[in-house]
């Protein structure tokens, strides 16, 4: 797409464009090049100079049992979020849909949760479940529970779970109840009419007819979890116990800046940029596609 | 066709329409107990939680547990921390915003040499958030000697084309005619950006200040790594720092109240701007 009319000149468009190809190439492109660069090197024990690996780095890192594992910490946390996240959103997007009246105030009730960073629904969710103080977990103790997220590897990837999701929530059920909404209601009523009930009508049209909306958010909620979930795990468990809830983005930042393994947390920022740069993809073909409609 | 009212609405009245209205009020409950009983433990004194169960309603320590927090906190007084927020979120959308803008109206508004290219390089970036890249930013920051101010904490985080991409998108949409008759009244370009281009993206930028303000005070990793001096600590990553390292307790009625006054203002920025909110997320995410 381009504009017919245009201004002419070069030295103002240029001029304007200043301020964010400095800052991008500054913030931006050095660090990212710098990723890539150091990714390929191993500093010496006293980090005076940078011995060339080549893909050493990489090598390393498929082999080593530990990234292994956070992979598959990586892939179980995501699902588990998207679907709980998800899930619950869309039930009760669909009970807000059902609604002739009054559907504006649940969303209004529903929704201001998304505002609520990351780290501080952690702190929220570590308060209730909190070993010693932990109403939640006091009162599971009472019924016989003896719940302990700082030992238990369940419990603690089951914590962080439902802290990523509970804000998730406000999100997608944004984009479902906006989706439902747009399901012409002549198509649902001509269903009934042949006597489908609610359910049989949910499966066969209205699950259908969202799937546009539900795979768009399955692509966004996915890369949510990947990234934006960093504060919940660095307040409720740190990643363990025993790196049991250590994602990619966590490991990256433990390995970086606690351990100062700088030639393996920059291979893999790199990994990390392959996956994001993926999922873009696949966001951006969808949406192209969603555009075509 | 008895089971169908006049409205043309389906089985959304009789029995069916109480058991929605409960389940949705189930939800609702599910989703507000954390911050109740946040809000619960700001109000009350730290031996109503250390022996538990706490209560599940608020006692009368509301004004003693917020003062304490804004005023003296555990490493530094919440009050500042607050203002370190505000100073970073500003910061982040206002910052955005303004670039954003000047360099959308220059891709899309003139024709130049290279312009294709800059518009590649500026698009890359959509691909990457901070959390890849983090180390080596990191040493960028630290070379500039940036660690612990707040150019540091803001800069790095503009570095993105998500408001460059949206603008373009709507400038996209600006009737051509509009330029046309500016140019032939021999108004300047930038007058047309003052005068007619910048009122009219109004909405758009108001919608975009929401989304990008939400997402500047709710940063984390960022602030976390590159302010170590407590006075230039952010009040959401601030929190976390309030928890002691040892076995003692942690000052649960003031981590409560900081909680609380933390996620206070995104908050009400998002319900008292609902439609604008809405609207950037839609956008901001196409």
């Amino acid at each position: 797409m381009e504009k017919r009319v245009t201004f002419k000149g070069w030295l103002l468009p240029m001029c304007l464009l200043m301020p964010q190809i400095i800052i991008t190439a500054v913030f931006f492109f050095y660090p990212a090049g710098q990723a890539i660069y150091q990714s390929l090197f191993i500093p010496d024990p006293f980090g005076l100079s940078m011995q060339w690996v080549g893909l050493g780095n990489f090598e390393y890192l498929l082999g080593d049992s530990y990234y292994r594992a956070s992979f598959v910490t990586t892939a179980v946390f995501s699902i588990l979020v998207t679907v709980t996240s998800m899930g619950f959103a869309l039930y009760l997007a669909v009970l807000a849909d059902r609604l002739i009246k009054g559907s504006g105030i649940y969303r209004t009730l529903l929704i201001w949760p998304y505002a609520v960073a990351p780290a501080v629904a952690g702190v929220l969710w570590l308060f209730m479940f909190n070993t010693r103080v932990g109403v939640v977990s006091w009162y599971l103790g009472l019924l016989g529970y003896d719940w302990n997220h700082v030992l238990n590897e369940a419990e603690a990837m089951g914590l962080v779970v439902v802290a990523s999701s509970w804000g998730r929530v406000s999100y997608n059920f944004l984009f479902f109840l906006a989706g439902l909404q747009a399901i012409p209601k002549s198509v649902i009523e001509a269903a009934a009419i042949d006597g489908a009930r609610f359910w049989t009508r949910f499966r066969t049209i209205v699950f259908p007819l969202l799937s546009p909306t539900t795979f768009f958010l399955l692509v966004v909620n996915i890369v949510y979890a990947f990234f934006e979930t960093f504060g919940v795990i660095h307040t409720i468990t740190s990643g363990g116990p025993q790196q049991a809830t250590t994602i990619l983005v966590y490991k990256v930042f433990s390995d970086g800046f606690v351990s100062q393994d700088l030639g393996s947390s920059a291979a893999q920022s790199v990994i990390l940029l392959v996956i994001v740069g993926a999922l873009t993809i696949v966001q951006f073909k969808f949406i192209e596609r969603r555009v075509h409609y | 066709m008895a089971r169908i009212p006049d409205e043309g609405m389906v089985e959304k009245r009789g029995i069916g329409h109480y058991f929605t209205h409960v389940g949705l009020i189930f939800g609702v409950l599910i989703i507000f107990f954390p911050i109740w009983l946040a809000f619960v433990a700001s109000t009350v004194t730290q031996s109503d939680i250390i022996r538990p169960p706490m209560p599940l309603w608020p006692g009368d320590q509301f004004l003693t547990n917020y003062s304490k927090a804004l005023t003296s906190g555990i490493n530094a007084p919440v009050a500042l921390m607050l203002m370190n927020s505000l100073i970073m979120a500003m910061g982040i959308a206002l910052g955005k915003i303004l670039i954003s803008l000047l360099s959308a109206f220059a891709i899309v508004y003139f024709k130049f040499p290279g312009r294709r290219l800059f518009f590649w390089l500026i698009f890359l970036t959509l691909m990457l958030p901070v959390e890849v890249r983090i180390v080596p930013t990191y040493e960028v920051v630290a070379g500039f000697g940036m660690l612990n101010s707040y150019s540091g904490l803001i800069f790095p985080l503009i570095a993105s084309a998500t408001a460059t991409f949206l603008f373009r998108q709507f400038f996209m949409t600006v009737p051509d005619e509009l330029a046309e008759a500016a140019r032939v009244d021999g108004a300047r370009p930038m007058r047309f950006f003052w005068d007619i281009l910048l009122p009219m993206s109004r909405t758009n930028i108001a919608a975009l200040f929401v989304i990008l303000f939400i997402y500047g005070w709710n940063q984390y990793l960022w602030p976390l790594l590159i302010t170590t001096d407590p006075s230039m600590n952010t009040i959401v990553m601030g929190i976390k720092q309030m928890f002691p390292s040892g076995d003692d307790f942690a000052d649960w009625p003031v981590i409560m109240a900081t909680s609380i006054l933390a996620m206070l203002p995104p908050v009400v920025v998002v319900v008292s701007m609902q439609r604008l909110f809405i609207r950037g997320l839609v956008d901001s995410e196409k």
